[in-house]
């Protein structure tokens, strides 16, 4: 099984950790402002690359904190994890 | 009784179907996505509206993606309007497709069952039942008893952990030989003058204005009145060349086939609850889905657990698979979109006609979609099964929410 580097446990199992999608998804500074079609983008529409991809996940049968990672979605290798509150690593 | 030899009832291979088509310069249709969806959109542009100067570009080799890698169900039982209608539509056409394409598909209408586990199940069941009735669609509710009596070898005691509660049965619906009916699409799409190119990767679109008018490819450029994507979980990587957001997400999905056995199981099985889909394919070997791996991911291949889930819940229902060998895994990336339904129409693109976000169910719609894609590519407007499932219902609110809601196994 894969094992998923956790950023407080270190490295555990695929099963004991869930998806949480994209990371760095932010929301909206004036959310009354918003047109519809904005909202969509923000409630439905998320990024799909296959290659690197910053999302988030949670060891949520250990420690159940959030961590962020960048992973290739191709290869299913986890490149980095990283703290919710660091900005996205620059990877080359 | 001497056994049966597994595969006897089964037509030769033939040793060529299609001609291996070499590009041209142009075309006036472009289909990107040699699978079910855009063999099937081929055949229908040349029967139903006479456009035979088209060609199918495909990256790998033809039907090699999810057309390969199905579990084959083919079934219209959906709670909503807008997608019982496409879904039968299929049905229907399912229903005189060996005819029409002059080749066995193997089609055989066994009958689903999709079982409920608790109560909440029954009720959401039993109104799917009626919703289906509304709609034309054959649907039955069926106590424990009757499901035993349709599949023996399902455990209906009370004593285990999801107990079966009832089902719901369409007669109507069953499975057909994937490949053969990818090969069936081909071979007509190919005597109509159509191309099909394989190996022939897009790496780009040409765009004059507002208006796609080409593919860039590894093989060339191919110049296109108009381009039609069907490339299922690879959608997105399509469309991001052009800029052009569309909300899916590729999953790996996992199947996976047993040893060849006697014939055990006489129709097809599906339970949302304890997530797995069984049917034993003509050849004899049981067949089972599981659910998406939770990442998003395009490698075709997933993570052994799910398989492990999948197999407990399996095992579970079926005691008598217990004995039972595992031959293969394999995933397909399937594109799930935000309501689980698909998206399909006219896109920010003149000239660019989209297809995707079938998720897990795109193989039971293949020649409704293709008969639909067809007319909305010919008319350059929706053919009306496809017209509620635009992109722009995102913005709309105008939501096709199948999720959890039609049986599905998601």
């Amino acid at each position: 099984m894969q094992l998923i580097a956790c950023p407080w446990c270190g490295p555990r199992e695929e099963v004991e950790f869930s998806y949480g999608g994209q990371a760095h998804v932010p929301y909206p500074d004036a959310p009354g402002e918003l047109s519809d079609e904005e909202w969509a983008h923000y409630v439905f529409f998320r990024d799909n690359p296959k290659g690197r991809f910053a999302e988030r996940w949670n060891h949520s049968a250990g420690c159940r904190r959030w961590f962020n990672a960048i992973r290739d979605t191709a290869t299913y290798r986890f490149e980095r994890v990283y703290r919710l509150d660091d900005a996205r690593p620059v990877t080359s | 009784m001497s056994p049966r030899t597994p595969g006897a009832d089964l037509p030769e291979h033939p040793d060529s179907l299609w001609r291996n088509a070499e590009p041209r310069r142009s075309y006036d249709v472009v289909i990107v996505g040699g699978g079910g969806h855009g063999l099937a959109t081929a055949h229908y542009l040349a029967k139903n509206h006479g456009i035979t100067n088209v060609a199918v570009v495909e990256k790998g080799w033809l039907a090699g993606g999810n057309m390969a890698r199905n579990t084959t169900i083919i079934r219209s039982n959906y709670l909503w309007d807008e997608s019982s209608a496409i879904y039968e539509q299929a049905l229907k056409l399912w229903e005189g497709l060996e005819e029409d394409l002059g080749y066995p598909i193997l089609f055989s209408q066994r009958g689903v069952l999709n079982l409920a586990h608790t109560l909440q199940d029954v009720r959401d069941s039993v109104r799917r039942v009626e919703a289906n009735k509304l709609n034309g669609v054959d649907a039955e509710w069926v106590e424990p008893d009757e499901v035993r009596k349709i599949c023996p070898i399902v455990n209906t005691s009370a004593d285990i952990r999801y107990p079966v509660l009832g089902a719901t049965y369409q007669p109507r619906a069953g499975i057909a030989k994937h490949d053969y009916v990818a090969w069936g699409f081909a071979r007509r799409a190919d005597e109509a003058g159509i191309d099909l190119i394989q190996d022939c990767e897009v790496t780009g679109f040409a765009t004059t204005g507002n208006r796609v008018t080409g593919v860039h490819t590894t093989r060339g450029t191919i110049g296109a009145g108009r381009v039609a994507l069907c490339a299922a979980g690879h959608t997105t990587v399509l469309t991001d060349m052009l800029g052009i957001r569309v909300p899916v997400q590729s999953h790996p999905l996992q199947a996976l086939v047993s040893e060849l056995l006697e014939p055990v199981h006489p129709t097809v099985v599906m339970s949302n609850a304890v997530h797995v889909y069984v049917s034993q394919a003509h050849k004899g070997e049981l067949v089972m889905g599981a659910g998406v791996d939770s990442f998003n991911g395009f490698g075709q291949r997933g993570a052994f657990h799910v398989i492990e889930r999948q197999m407990a819940a399996a095992v579970e229902l079926f005691p008598v698979f217990a004995r039972a060998h595992l031959l293969r895994t394999w995933a397909g990336i399937v594109d799930v979109s935000p309501d689980a339904s698909p998206i399909v129409g006219m896109t920010p693109y003149d000239g660019l006609y989209l297809n995707c976000g079938w998720g897990t169910g795109g193989f039971k719609a293949t020649p409704g979609i293709g008969w639909a894609l067809a007319h909305t590519i010919a008319h350059d407007e929706p053919h009306p099964s496809v017209a509620p499932f635009t992109l722009d219902r995102f913005v709309t609110g105008a939501l096709v929410d199948e999720h959890g809601a039609a049986a599905v196994a998601h």
